[in-house]
């Protein structure tokens, strides 16, 4: 059979051909080209209008960037230095530097102090953002806040230490009455950290901020880039515990709970940052007992916190309502009370599924830090506005200043946002 | 023999408060009802003592009184004399204005940038992911004060355009801009025009009707009509006509040079506030709606596209037919919240002096008469009605586009 079908064939060849290099048209930078730039005449049209915007905006940008001053002591050196070439004056950026991160009226002498605030705080932030890292770490995190406050805050070391004892003295008596029920923890930890916190208050001799090791720095003398940092770090950390507690409120099946948290929560999303922050500047001083002066900023860190926790309410309110609700009865039928299903089984699943939203209402709060500008309060935005630009020798630059501070949030924010996505994908389980 | 019954019916003792489960409930609403009037008592009673302290009341007397500052941009009348209620309103009505401009800007941007994100063009994919990533990171408020400060800077002065041989000409012969806004023709309303309106809203009703037409015939019979050009058409065709049969009623008042020496008259006057935060916002805003379009058109799997493909469609009418509305359903939650930011991110005016509610109840009226609680509960409430009116809406949309699934 086979040979005489070999044999009707005319030709068969035996042998492959040599491989040939694909043709240049189909491979390389030509092809690329081809295939991403030039597909169709109308594409080929977008690609040269976007050269053009490129090229519009490089060109304008590129020249000033690269004339750029950054040794001179005022706008008007500037300008005499160019000679009406054009180019940035940078001078104003390493001129007010510390104006810019500190705000003016930190004491010069003791800008160590946030500085090595700021670099604990990614020791800090470090065990929390990366699982892998060893679980031990987490007491410099637990350090962090007391530390940071000293730090910033200065005055007599009591303060501190007294907040964190009490702090300690919580945990243990949780940890110790957690087993039996987790109200009796909840309620037992709140309890001896207040009791602490009251005698220790009573203890801490008065004028101990006087012969404190690190100068006293009132709230008021913040400023800067720094008062930015701040206030969204405390405001988000707050928020996640209270936002966490909202939204568990507002699934709740008792129904008072319920309105409370649903009124809160629509309340704060129904009404902008900026009447929060009047709330918190001109109003809030009245909800106080007479006489007790909560200083602007704590009142500021009030509202945040307020604002940023009914978000984050409802970013973890749909990561609840994304479990299936199988979750729900098999922790009930294990015979877990609500604590320990939401502790054990409901919330870390819930957390997990919530992370991209909670950063993102983290990236959006600290962004809406720059608005304490408007109640008068002197971030980077308020820095630039007022003792800056008010300055008789930074009168009249803009560009430089605007496009510090946008760089400086452009780089957190898009690193926070880079870090989200990076964590997406490694907790990512394919449970699908 | 055992059997399993419910337990026992058992009197009522007072332990059950804690340990049964039926009852527990109670308890816990009971604690949080007491702490909550607790709370509330006690914020009402510390309010109470620090406004005898400082000889206040709350009294809303102030908004019938004179305001005594001047507003540069309104809608309605107001003059130093109207009351501070007027003032609101003037602020009320310049929210909404600059929150339905930017809506729509935002709207515009943000399509446009969405759909050129998945261009198959790499240049330009690149170059919208860079818009969005720059627009998105930085706060809104700084990108406010750069267009206004760009706006005040860059911009000549009026007086640029002034005298009889000005240093700018109009652009068209009517738009001036200045550093202090914009100024554009207005209309002017002669005898007739309201038959050239009339003329152009029948038109409008009359492309509903003849899409109507077209659907049912396509229905009935699947006989396709073309709808592109005639609408087009019935939109331009009638109202032209009506305007030059009715000898051109309608004339445009262009902001007017040699008026006077210092400022240019007449047209309308678009304030530099305005205008920044319009623009600002519209570009921010449009940044996140880029993403939600891009999501939305992404959520649309494949296969729906491959089966309109192997139904023989086009590809026009694959995104119509089949892509866009799968797509809306994604995209126009995020987009009505989009929305929602917008409305509350105009409270940045006041950074601009643009005179919104914020700026006119809560800035200026509250600093002059010093009733800070009762300007702050207005200007929340003004804020609620809004939102809670949008969420509304939005819950409609969201029932009437609902999966229906058996």
């Amino acid at each position: 059979m086979s040979d005489k079908r070999a044999d009707s064939v005319a030709f068969v060849r035996e042998t492959f051909l040599a491989e040939q290099p694909a043709p240049a048209s189909a491979t390389g930078v030509v092809r690329w080209l081809q295939d991403n730039l030039f597909p169709t005449w109308a594409n080929g049209l977008l690609t040269i209008v976007s050269l053009y915007v490129i090229y519009l905006l490089v060109s304008s940008a590129a020249p000033w960037m690269f004339n750029g001053l950054w040794n001179t002591q005022s706008l008007a050196e500037c300008r005499e230095v160019l000679e009406g070439a054009t180019g940035a004056c940078f001078s104003v950026l390493t001129e007010r530097w510390n104006q810019l991160l500190f705000g003016f009226k930190y004491p010069p002498d003791q800008y160590w102090r946030p500085t090595l605030a700021f670099v604990l705080m990614f020791a800090a932030l470090a065990p929390v953002l990366f699982f892998d890292l060893p679980r031990k770490l987490l007491i410099i995190t637990a350090l962090f806040p007391f530390t940071a406050y000293w730090l910033i805050w200065g005055g007599t070391i009591f303060t501190p230490l007294l907040a964190l004892l009490g702090v300690v003295a919580g945990y243990l008596v949780y940890a110790r009455f957690v087993k039996g029920s987790f109200a009796t923890g909840a309620l037992g930890g709140v309890a001896a950290a207040i009791a602490v916190w009251t005698i220790g208050g009573a203890l801490i001799p008065d004028g101990a901020n006087d012969t404190a090791m690190l100068s006293a720095v009132p709230s008021r003398d913040l400023g800067g880039f720094m008062l930015n940092m701040m206030l969204g770090l405390t405001c988000v950390s707050l928020s996640v515990p209270i936002g966490i507690a909202l939204a568990l409120g507002r699934q709740s099946s008792l129904p008072l709970i319920k309105i409370i948290c649903v009124v809160f929560i629509e309340f704060i999303r129904g009404v902008p940052l900026i009447t929060l922050l009047f709330v918190a500047n001109v109003m809030l001083a009245y909800f106080f007992p007479p006489g007790s002066g909560v200083d602007l900023f704590l009142r500021v860190v009030i509202m945040i916190t307020m604002f940023s926790a009914a978000y984050i309410a409802e970013v973890i309110r749909g990561g609840l309502a994304a479990l299936p609700k199988g979750q729900y009865e098999a922790a009930d039928s294990l015979g877990l009370d609500y604590p320990q299903a939401m502790r054990l089984i409901i919330l870390p699943q819930a957390l997990k599924i919530s992370i991209p939203g909670i950063v993102n209402v983290a990236v959006g709060l600290f962004k809406d830090t720059t608005l304490v500008s408007v109640i008068s309060m002197f971030d980077l935005v308020g820095m630039i506005r007022g003792p800056i630009l008010a300055s008789t020798e930074w009168n009249g630059i803009y560009w430089e200043l605007f496009m510090f501070a946008s760089v400086l949030f452009f780089i957190v924010c898009y690193g926070i946002s880079q870090y989200s996505q990076w964590l997406e994908r490694r907790l990512a389980t394919d449970h699908r | 023999m055992t059997t399993l019954t419910d337990p026992p019916e058992g009197a009522f003792r007072l332990s059950m408060l804690l340990n049964d489960t039926r009852y527990r409930s109670y308890t816990f609403q009971g604690i949080a009802l007491v702490l909550l009037i607790s709370v509330v008592v006690y914020l009402a009673n510390n309010v109470m003592t620090n406004l005898r302290d400082l000889g206040l009341n709350i009294s809303y007397e102030f908004l019938g009184s004179p305001a005594g500052y001047d507003i540069n941009q309104t809608l309605i009348g107001y003059d130093s004399q109207s009351t501070n209620l007027r003032a609101a309103f003037v602020g009320i009505i310049n929210t909404m204005l600059v929150a339905v401009l930017a809506c729509t800007t935002a709207t515009f941007f943000g399509v446009i940038a969405g759909v050129l994100r998945l261009s198959n063009n790499w240049l330009v994919r690149k170059l919208m992911a860079f818009y969005v990533e720059i627009f998105r990171n930085v706060p809104v408020l700084i990108w406010i004060i750069i267009i206004f400060t760009v706006l005040t800077a860059v911009l000549p002065g009026s007086r640029a355009y002034l005298g009889a041989e000005p240093e700018k000409e109009l652009f068209l012969g009517y738009f001036a801009f200045t550093n202090r806004g914009v100024y554009a023709p207005a209309p002017i309303w002669n005898a007739g025009s309201g038959v050239v309106i009339a003329v152009f809203i029948a038109s409008i009703i009359g492309i509903f009707a003849y899409r109507r037409y077209a659907k049912n015939l396509l229905y009935a019979t699947g006989k396709l009509l073309p709808t592109g050009w005639p609408t087009l058409a019935i939109l331009i065709v009638p109202t032209v006509l009506a305007f030059f049969i009715m000898g051109q009623p309608i004339g445009l008042d262009a902001p007017d040079p040699l008026a006077n020496r210092f400022n240019l008259k007449g047209g309308i006057q678009i304030g530099a506030p305005l205008i920044a935060l319009w623009f600002a916002l519209s570009i921010y805003t449009g940044a996140f709606i880029a993403e939600n379009v891009r999501a939305g058109i992404q959520a649309v799997s494949k296969g729906q596209t491959e089966a309109a493909a192997a139904l023989g469609l086009r590809s026009g009418r694959i995104m119509n037919l089949v892509v866009l509305p799968q797509a809306l359903r994604v995209i126009i939650p995020p987009l009505i919240s989009n929305y929602l930011n917008i409305t509350k991110n105009t409270s940045l005016a006041i950074a601009v002096g643009y005179a919104d509610i914020t700026a006119t109840l809560g800035g200026i009226t509250l600093n002059q008469t010093g009733r800070a609680i009762e300007c702050v509960l207005l200007l929340m409430l003004f804020y609620l009605v809004i939102s809670l009116g949008i969420s509304m809406l939005m819950n409609v949309y969201n029932n009437a586009m609902k999966l229906k699934e058996r």
